[in-house]
């Protein structure tokens, strides 16, 4: 394998990080039965504060101490519309997504361009000397050694632990995890606290680390948290497709860095080319569930429906039964 | 459990409640200018003084005054686009693409009939009716979409936001550059015969006003009084109840997104004819997603929303001011914000108050 | 473990739930619960269960004071409720259902609550797989799973609402065996039912509750005249069995297939008269819901053709079924059927075809008003269709009808509903099977069933019977078809 291979495999795994983070800390929320649409916004706004706060304190701790605080912030006002006043999670979501940008963009102003702090590079010893394998996946700063533990982790806790069962619980069926003694409430609020936390990090994670500095809307950050929530939908609100999402749209992002030193397809148009391949795979795992493809496939006959349906089922993905539903005991 | 006809009781009980009512909403507005002023405070700028500024940038010259009408236009008709879709129960958060594709289409007439020969007031009433479409064809696209393809409404709008943006910044930058050199400032401006007049000593056109004026009376009378505004009101509570009820769900679903589309269309035109007179990369100015706020903070009621909008259109124009104070202009999306979140908190709180009492 | 109740009220809104209820409940015995729907069964038991609480009143386990607060108090006390609709987790396996709830450590012990779930199935007879999701078991076998559990998390009081409902024969002979068994180690059952026939056959003792109170007890020999005289405290009568069916094909399938993910039902053949009334039982999921809705034109069957007036409907959209004269009156009214938020005026305004760009209030306020008297509707012509009661919604949902239909398709038309309601329904339904409207419809009542069908088609695993002549069939008979036997 050729350098530039290597590098560009690297940059994916690098690149990921951030997504990782966000797209995971809300798959938490919506296990819980809880949409935080606020992503995007968060995303800004901490990467805005963690880059002021590291630059002020000289601390990159405290940049992302900052970012997970924040996060938790606007999470719990979505937490608290959301459960205790019970209005529209979408509508609370979508605010909170401007309300956070243009905060990031007024206070963060007189710090555009200013050189900061960031993380730097801490290759593992003895991995990182293995053949392809090291330089891919040893040879980064410590975020991403960290993201893989995380998933693996995000994985063991949802799947294999008594409180990860809970929490698919509650959000497929509040009231019968309620009936088995689970607060649902409460654990609703913990798990958007949390997974409020880890998208606050991702915003520290893009201008302390994988895109450094902040330079207000050039910093090329809007529309990230939009995708981190599409690829919680793509990958079926299960930690390990979700994390395959990751690394796919960070492939692409390569992808197209790669094809913009190479060609000449005009920027803009690279800059936006995720967006109608988010759209592509919402469709991808949604169309199976359209009125029409339902009647065109009854209209087909045998051999070909059962393959075809077969494929739609596969790509599937379903929400947790009760996502966006406030809780009422009575 | 039994409906039992309004007691005196109860309408005692009512208007009370509607005291609390409007407690709440001016302590929303107050909690907003609280927490704005802490913002402000956080970047070393003195809240009143922010505030006295924005006033005197929206109201202290006729020219300042009719910008804010001028600002009100197309915030007026992007409510009242929206109020469609909403009352579909639609997100239609493409709108921001929409203006701006509405504008791309809009500039492209100009760019086409230019040397036509034809009367200005043909040509603007094309390039309006061109704008129309172009707005009405990006917001069926997220129709279809979510219709056909399941994808929610929300992810289809945003994902064509920023493909609008980007169409809007190639056409910029390629096909349709100034001549010489291209630059962020925009596409070459459009004929000065096709420009929308101003008052003397404004930077208002009396036609656009007119134009607002319809847009809004048209959807309150299309949503209140009309068999197809109940229709629409019964598929955005329960569709598929609607549906079994016979009501053709797909067809008004598509229909909300497409007027709401010309709405869109109509604002970009609005804002190439009388303000930019050319294409800019931020075509939209922020008039879809301002419009999205605005019809949540009125909670969908097609009079209120014209009224709110003035007001914040005045802070979008006030807010230009700031920059003498060394503070850039995104505090008016600031306050406007925060008015709307505690707007709808409140809502909450209330609705929690009226289930207990 | 011995219950006593002591002076319970519930209030919902201006409804007074539980009235001053007082009841003692003997350990080792299986105490009846038996009152029509509305009648405050439930209510009571959700208190019991923690589920809900009560406004006022004591609750005493072994002469003890307790406070039950959340289902978790319960469990703790050892009170365990079986719910109408099982509260499980239908995407989730069956072990993942024991194990959700349970305490104990961070890791799942998947093993240890395996063997032990194969031990207690096998203990009562069951055959519950701890592997298998539960959206694949019948609610039968998913009561069994709930008895289970609850056993095994160590409840000394067992609470049942309303099982026998969409259950097999067999299951439900299987149910009885159970609960007799539990009562003799002691357990205290508690079985709430609207059906003396269930209750009369299992109770060792029944209390009667009707319109929030305890009306009075029985024990054994019971005497069916006095628990109606408790029930309704007046005289019900059904009616005898009268049918309008004409000797006119109304519909005629051909090798009709119709399928899901789940079932496949193939070739199936039917004339369906005018005025016939065609009963489809079933247990839920067994595909009588996918005849329904193919019958409705919401559904498109894979092959096999619909014939209405010789022309072929297999294929067509919903909205040419609706102008052909059929109607579709959906099972979850406040989900498909209502839309909450709009007022019954504007319900009607909607359900009527109108050309025309404006409303005209005082055309539909008079459409409104004669419909609500004629359905005999609680309520007026602005009220929300959430504020109804089931009942009144119910009469609302069959008053949006249009007046001249060919074919009225209706899933569980009754449920949830007081017997004087579902009499008075059932006779606006006969009216219209004079008129020459036919019906087809699901109920999980085979009762109900056979009372007004004129024929009945049984559906089990994608199987579809033979039309059964409602006037030589029986409960017992059609209660084994659907559990499968008798094929």
């Amino acid at each position: 394998m050729d350098n530039t291979t290597l590098t560009t495999l690297a940059g994916i795994m690098e690149y990921a990080v951030p997504i990782l983070f966000a797209a995971i800390g809300e798959n938490f929320i919506e296990k819980s039965g809880i949409t935080n649409l606020s992503v995007n916004g968060t995303i800004l706004l901490t990467a805005m504060a963690g880059f002021v706060v590291a630059l002020n304190t000289s601390s990159l701790l405290l940049g992302f101490l900052i970012g997970a605080l924040i996060g938790m912030a606007v999470a719990a006002v979505v937490a608290f519309s959301s459960i205790t006043l019970k209005q529209s999670q979408v509508a609370i979501g979508f605010i909170l997504a401007t309300l956070c940008r243009d905060l990031a963009y007024f206070l963060g102003a007189p710090y555009n361009n200013k050189p900061g702090i960031f993380l730097t590079k801490t290759p593992i010893d003895f991995l990182v000397d293995i053949p392809v394998i090291g330089p891919i996946f040893f040879n980064h700063h410590v975020l991403v050694y960290a993201s893989y533990l995380f998933i693996i982790l995000a994985y063991v806790y949802l799947y294999k632990t008594r409180p990860g069962l809970q929490l698919q619980g509650i959000g497929e069926r509040p009231a019968a995890a309620y009936n088995r003694g689970v607060n649902v409430n409460f654990q609703r609020y913990m798990y958007t606290l949390v997974g409020g936390a880890l998208i606050g990090l991702a915003g520290p994670m893009y201008s302390l680390a994988v895109k450094i500095g902040w330079s207000g809307q050039l910093s090329g950050l809007d529309g990230v948290g939009w995708i981190a929530l599409a690829i919680t939908i793509f990958g079926g609100w299960h930690p390990l497709r979700v994390a395959f999402g990751a690394y796919f749209f960070a492939g692409l992002q390569q992808l197209g860095i790669t094809l913009q030193s190479n060609t000449n397809i005009p920027i803009q148009i690279l800059q936006a080319a995720p967006f109608p391949l988010m759209i592509f795979t919402l469709l991808l795992v949604n169309i199976g569930r359209a009125e029409w493809v339902e009647r065109e496939l009854a209209a087909m006959p045998e051999k070909p429906r059962l393959i075809v349906s077969k494929i739609l089922r596969m790509l599937r993905t379903s929400p947790p039964a009760s996502l966006g539903i406030p809780f009422e005991r009575e | 459990m039994t409906v039992q006809e309004k007691s005196p009781q109860t309408t005692s009980l009512r208007s009370r409640i509607n005291w609390l009512d409007l407690g709440l909403r001016v302590g929303a507005v107050i909690m907003a200018l609280l927490i704005t002023s802490l913002i402000l405070l956080v970047a070393n700028a003195q809240p009143l003084k922010a505030y006295w500024n924005i006033v005197l940038g929206a109201f202290s010259s006729t020219q300042k005054v009719s910008a804010v009408i001028a600002s009100w236009v197309p915030l007026v008709l992007t409510t009242s686009g929206l109020l469609f879709t909403f009352t579909a129960g639609l997100w239609n958060i493409g709108m921001e693409g929409q203006v701006v594709v509405g504008s791309v289409f809009c500039v492209g007439a100009f760019r086409f009939l230019d040397q036509t020969g034809l009367d200005p007031w043909i040509v603007i009433t094309i390039a309006f009716l061109a704008g129309a479409l172009g707005g009405f064809l990006w917001a069926i696209l997220p129709g279809v979409m979510r219709i056909y393809g399941g994808v929610n409404e929300i992810f289809g709008g945003l994902g064509l936001n920023f493909v609008a943006k980007a169409l809007a910044i190639w056409l910029i930058f390629g096909p349709w550059k100034r001549p010489g050199v291209a630059s962020m400032s925009g596409t070459e401006w459009i004929d000065p015969q096709f420009r929308l007049t101003y008052l003397p000593g404004t930077s208002l056109s009396p036609v656009i006003v007119v134009i607002a004026l319809i847009g809004a009376i048209f959807v309150a009378l299309m949503l209140k009084g009309t068999h197809f505004g109940l229709r629409l009101k019964a598929i955005g509570k329960n569709d598929r109840a609607a549906h079994l009820l016979g009501i053709p769900t797909t067809r008004y679903f598509l229909l909300a997104f497409g007027i709401c589309g010309i709405f869109a269309g109509v604002a970009g035109s609005i804002l190439v004819t009388s303000k930019q007179f050319s294409l800019i990369p931020d075509a939209g100015f922020g008039y879809g997603f301002l419009g999205l706020l605005v019809a949540m903070l009125v909670n969908y009621h097609p009079i209120l929303s014209s009224i709110v909008a003035f007001f914040f259109a005045a802070l979008s124009v006030g807010n230009v001011e700031l920059q003498y104070m060394g503070l850039n202009s995104y505090l008016a999306g600031v306050l406007q914000g925060f008015l709307v979140l505690f707007v709808v908190m409140t809502n909450g709180v209330r609705q929690r108050l009226y289930k207990k009492g | 473990m011995n219950i006593e109740l002591r002076n319970i009220h519930k209030w919902f809104g201006k409804v007074h739930a539980n009235d001053d209820i007082s009841l003692k409940i003997t350990s080792g015995t299986i105490q009846g619960i038996l009152g029509e729907n509305g009648a405050g069964k439930s209510t009571l038991m959700k208190i019991l269960s923690g589920f809900i609480h009560a406004d006022s009143g004591e609750i005493l386990l072994d002469g003890n004071l307790v406070k039950i607060k959340s289902p978790d108090d319960a469990i703790r006390l050892g009170i365990g409720m079986l719910h109408q609709d099982p509260l499980d987790f239908p995407p989730m396996r069956v072990i993942d259902n024991f194990l959700l709830g349970q305490h104990g450590g961070l890791f799942l012990n998947r093993t240890q609550v395996e063997k032990q779930i194969q031990e207690l199935s096998q203990k009562f007879g069951f055959q519950i797989n701890p592997d298998a999701y539960v959206e694949t078991l019948t609610v039968g076998e998913r009561q069994q799973l709930e008895i289970l559990r609850l056993l095994w998390m160590g409840v000394r009081i067992l609470i049942l609402d309303e099982p026998t409902t969409g259950i097999s024969a067999n299951q439900k002979e299987k149910l009885f065996a159970t609960l007799v068994t539990l009562a003799k180690q002691d357990l205290t059952v508690i079985f709430v039912s609207h059906k003396l026939e269930d209750v009369q056959g299992l109770c060792d003792r029944v209390a009667v509750f009707r319109q929030g109170k305890v009306a009075g007890e029985l024990t054994p020999p019971y005497n069916t005249d006095e628990f109606i005289q408790l029930m309704f405290d007046k005289e019900i009568k059904i009616g005898a069995k009268t049918t309008a069916c004409r000797p006119e094909p109304l519909l005629r399938l051909e090798n009709i297939g119709i399928e899901d993910y789940r079932l496949r039902l193939r070739n199936i053949n039917l004339t369906l008269y005018r005025g016939e009334i065609l009963g489809l039982a079933g247990m839920e999921g067994s595909g009588q819901k996918l005849f329904l809705q193919m019958l409705a034109g919401i559904k498109r069957p894979v092959c096999g053709k619909i014939m209405i007036n010789d022309v072929n409907y297999a294929g067509k959209r919903y909205e040419n079924f609706l102008k052909a004269g059929i109607s579709y009156i959906p099972a979850s009214r406040m989900e498909e059927g209502l839309i909450p938020g709009l007022t019954l005026t504007e319900h009607f305004i909607l359900s009527e075809e109108h050309n025309e760009l404006l409303i005209s209030q005082k055309e539909a306020l008079n459409l409104t008003q004669s419909r609500i008297n004629d359905f005999r509707i609680k309520g007026v012509p602005y009220s929300k269709v959430e504020q109804l009661s089931g009942g009144n919604q119910q009469r609302a949902l069959l008053a949006l009808m249009r007046e001249k239909l060919n074919l009225i398709l209706m899933e569980h038309p009754t449920r949830g509903l007081d017997i004087e309601s579902s009499i008075w329904i059932w006779k606006k339904m006969k009216e219209r099977c004079a008129d020459c409207t036919s019906i087809v419809f699901i109920s999980a009542d085979l009762e109900e069933i056979i009372q007004y069908s004129d024929r009945i088609l049984v559906f089990f695993g994608g199987m579809v019977s033979e039309p059964i002549d409602a006037n030589t069939t029986s409960v017992d008979e059609l209660g084994q078809l659907i559990g499968g036997i008798g094929w």
